[in-house]
């Protein structure tokens, strides 16, 4: 076993649960909208209630992602951002912010270029708390995990409504932190979230972890955010941020155009 | 490279997992998975089941028209001066290219699966086309993913697709090229994948597809072995066939992989030339990574961004190769060679005013350096090219290289 609270991802939901609030988990892009803004806008989401960042690594080639994203990840991608930018901008936002948890969310081929092991040290390093690498699956996912666990950073996994029990035991047995659940059959950005069968997997999910669980895919607003984590541990959300930061003229706009939504969604969770 | 030394069952590959060596995989996002052991599970069983078995043969047979000749082409060999030059004449294929084995096979699973819907990936749309003919044959309803800029230069594949009652949906993101629509047809499977079958053209992806579509393409090298036998009564001294994916290039080389004497080249996309970059070679110029479910050699940055690839012929230009060519190349068993813009053009000429046959660009890769090795070797050497395709949707091409509006 982990030890509990050497990370911040663990004090992070023991403290939600001993409030017993939900946790609100923000996505952006790093370095859509302009590299100098990103770690601006990851304070903006801290400060307007979000838990915990899962900071977009941008790739060439995201292919779970719906257009939104794939959008925000070519906007980055035009800003020269990497994953090697990702860990100096986390490191940035780390300066001014000892507590809240943040993790890289992406796609392996950034990690296997840097170097697994090299990518842990620098996670570390950085002040990062965990990693999910969207297309490595438990089957592929041992060298990394291992890597991970040694320096007591969380490798988050994705279950699916088409993940079988057998599955859902052979993946939490590797997952740490919290446990991402995709809501629903499709890419992210997709409109058509199924509450019964949401709270029907949560329920196959909890007989095999006590590991938070968090819900993500299809969460557009406070009322999504409320009814999708009445079941679980918190809401993710993703696109209705990256369309915001994609909509906007410039970093300001964008701060105050995201500080608005998470704001509102804050606000669902809590009230 | 290391040569193995004790031989290896190369019949044993891949691995339970989908492994060759350090290549291949399943590098996908967590909802596919169940898919994919599904798609294994029918394939385990049906693979040695004799009535699945016979219903393909019978296909490639009446529907495909195989098997497909060995053909010696001996005024190519005459301008080449050496080995004697076979081609295994995949062109003539019904719709024109090897591409329609694995097609054929695919659908028979797609028929067991009981899916009323197959999607597919195409760049030069040859694959789109021996999709969308197998779903008008089967009655599926058949939608075919194409970069954007593709459809635009292959307007003619777009038009033989929608005539035979598929839908091509162009794909604006990314490079618009073959890379991103299979990117965008994976999306369209995590999101129907109860319903759909996705029919992967090359033999890329994740496990199973690298195997499934090897296995079905291997009739081409079964054929071409007992027919060297038949015809010049030995095993051939070399093979050649052109890598995109590297489809064609297994199935030739599949069913010979344990005959020592054999020597392969596996021909990449030269572009203008390896040194200017602008070319499609990841195993003479890339390094392993992971894309599109599995792990293999590719073109990328140094932030590990897969980069733009360059060919003259459309179904050679994508970034990544089949991780089984990305091991065998490892182990030294075949040897990954190139051919630029320029010299495939030249060999394209070349085959259709000696032979008359005009071929495929991406079969012209193949002749080309067929032609510059069988000029190494002894008039009483054989050399088997894979001839992947014929030549019909390069016209175009061609021509416009040419000055010529056709
Ligand atoms: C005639 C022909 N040959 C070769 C290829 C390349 O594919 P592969 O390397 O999978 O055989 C294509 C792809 O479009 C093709 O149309």
């Amino acid at each position: 076993m982990v030890s509990e609270l050497n990370n911040r991802i663990d004090r992070r939901f023991a403290k939600l649960r001993s409030e017993g609030r939900k946790a609100l988990v923000t996505y952006i892009v790093a370095g859509d909208g302009g590299l100098e803004n990103t770690v601006e806008l990851m304070h903006q989401l801290v400060a307007s209630g979000s838990d915990l960042i899962e900071l977009g690594v941008p790739f060439s080639d995201p292919m779970a992602e719906g257009p939104v994203i794939q959008k925000g990840h070519e906007r980055a991608l035009e800003q020269k951002a990497s994953l090697r930018k990702c860990l100096e901008l986390l490191k940035e936002f780390r300066s001014r912010d000892e507590e809240t948890p943040v993790i890289l969310m992406g796609y392996a081929n950034p990690i296997e270029k840097m170097g697994a092991e090299a990518f842990a040290d620098a996670l570390k390093e950085a002040g990062g708390d965990g990693a999910l690498t969207v297309d490595l699956p438990a089957e592929e996912a041992g060298p990394l995990n291992d890597l991970l666990n040694a320096r007591e950073l969380r490798n988050i996994f994705l279950l699916t409504p088409t993940t079988s029990d057998e599955r859902i035991a052979q993946i939490t047995k590797l997952a740490s932190g919290f446990v991402y659940y995709v809501s629903l059959k499709g890419v992210t950005g997709a409109g058509h979230l199924d509450l019964d069968s949401v709270r029907d997997n949560l329920a196959r999910i909890r007989c095999h972890t006590n590991l938070p669980l968090c819900v993500g895919f299809g969460i557009k607003d406070g009322a999504s955010a409320k009814a999708v984590s009445a079941d679980g541990d918190g809401a993710v959300v993703g696109s209705v941020l990256v369309a915001a930061v994609g909509d906007s003229a410039d970093g300001a706009a964008a701060k105050d155009r995201i500080g608005g939504i998470v704001a509102e969604m804050r606000s669902a969770l809590d009230g | 490279m290391t040569k193995p030394s004790s031989p290896i069952d190369f019949g044993a590959y891949p691995d339970a997992r989908g492994h060759f060596g350090e290549f291949g995989g399943r590098f996908v996002s967590e909802t596919l998975i169940s898919a994919l052991d599904e798609l294994q599970e029918m394939y385990q069983r049906l693979k040695n089941d004799a009535d699945f078995q016979a219903a393909f043969d019978y296909d490639l047979a009446h529907y495909v028209g195989r098997p497909s000749p060995l053909y010696l082409a001996e005024r190519l060999t005459e301008s080449a001066g050496g080995a004697k030059i076979w081609l295994k004449r995949e062109d003539l294929n019904h719709t024109g290219a090897h591409k329609v084995n694995n097609t054929v096979g695919q659908a028979l699973l797609a028929k067991h699966s009981g899916k009323k819907r197959v999607i597919a990936e195409t760049g030069a749309g040859q694959h789109g086309v021996a999709t969308a003919t197998v779903a008008a044959r089967l009655g599926l309803k058949c939608a075919v993913y194409m970069g954007a800029e593709d459809v635009k230069r292959q307007s003619p594949n777009v038009y033989r697709m929608k005539l035979l009652g598929a839908e091509v949906i162009p794909v604006e993101s990314g490079s618009k090229t073959l890379k991103d629509a299979m990117n965008e047809a994976m999306r369209d499977w995590v999101t129907n994948v109860d319903d759909t079958f996705y029919i992967i053209g090359t033999v890329a992806g994740p496990h199973p597809y690298p195997q499934l579509v090897r296995d079905f393409n291997s009739i081409i090298g079964r054929e071409a072995r007992r027919q060297s036998l038949e015809q010049f009564g030995q095993l051939p001294d070399a093979l050649v066939a052109c890598v995109g994916g590297g489809s064609n290039a297994i199935g030739l080389f599949h069913p010979f992989l344990g005959d020592e004497s054999v020597k392969m080249y596996g021909v990449e996309a030269g572009g203008d030339g390896l040194e200017t970059g602008r070319h499609a070679a990841p195993l003479n110029d890339g390094v392993p990574g992971i894309l599109h479910g599995n792990r293999t050699y590719l073109m990328e940055d140094e932030d590990g961004q897969i980069i733009e690839t360059h060919s003259v012929s459309a179904g050679l230009d994508y970034p990544g190769v089949g991780p089984e060519h990305a091991w065998l190349h490892d182990i030294g068993r075949v040897d990954y060679v190139t051919a630029n813009d320029d010299e495939a053009l030249t060999a394209f000429r070349t085959l259709t005013r000696k032979e008359g046959i005009i071929p495929a660009l991406e079969s012209s890769h193949a002749v080309a350096y067929g032609l510059k090795l069988a000029a190494t070797m002894r008039p009483d050497q054989n050399i088997v090219v894979n001839l992947s395709g014929r030549g019909d949707k390069d016209i175009f091409t061609v021509a416009a290289i040419d000055g010529i509006e056709v």
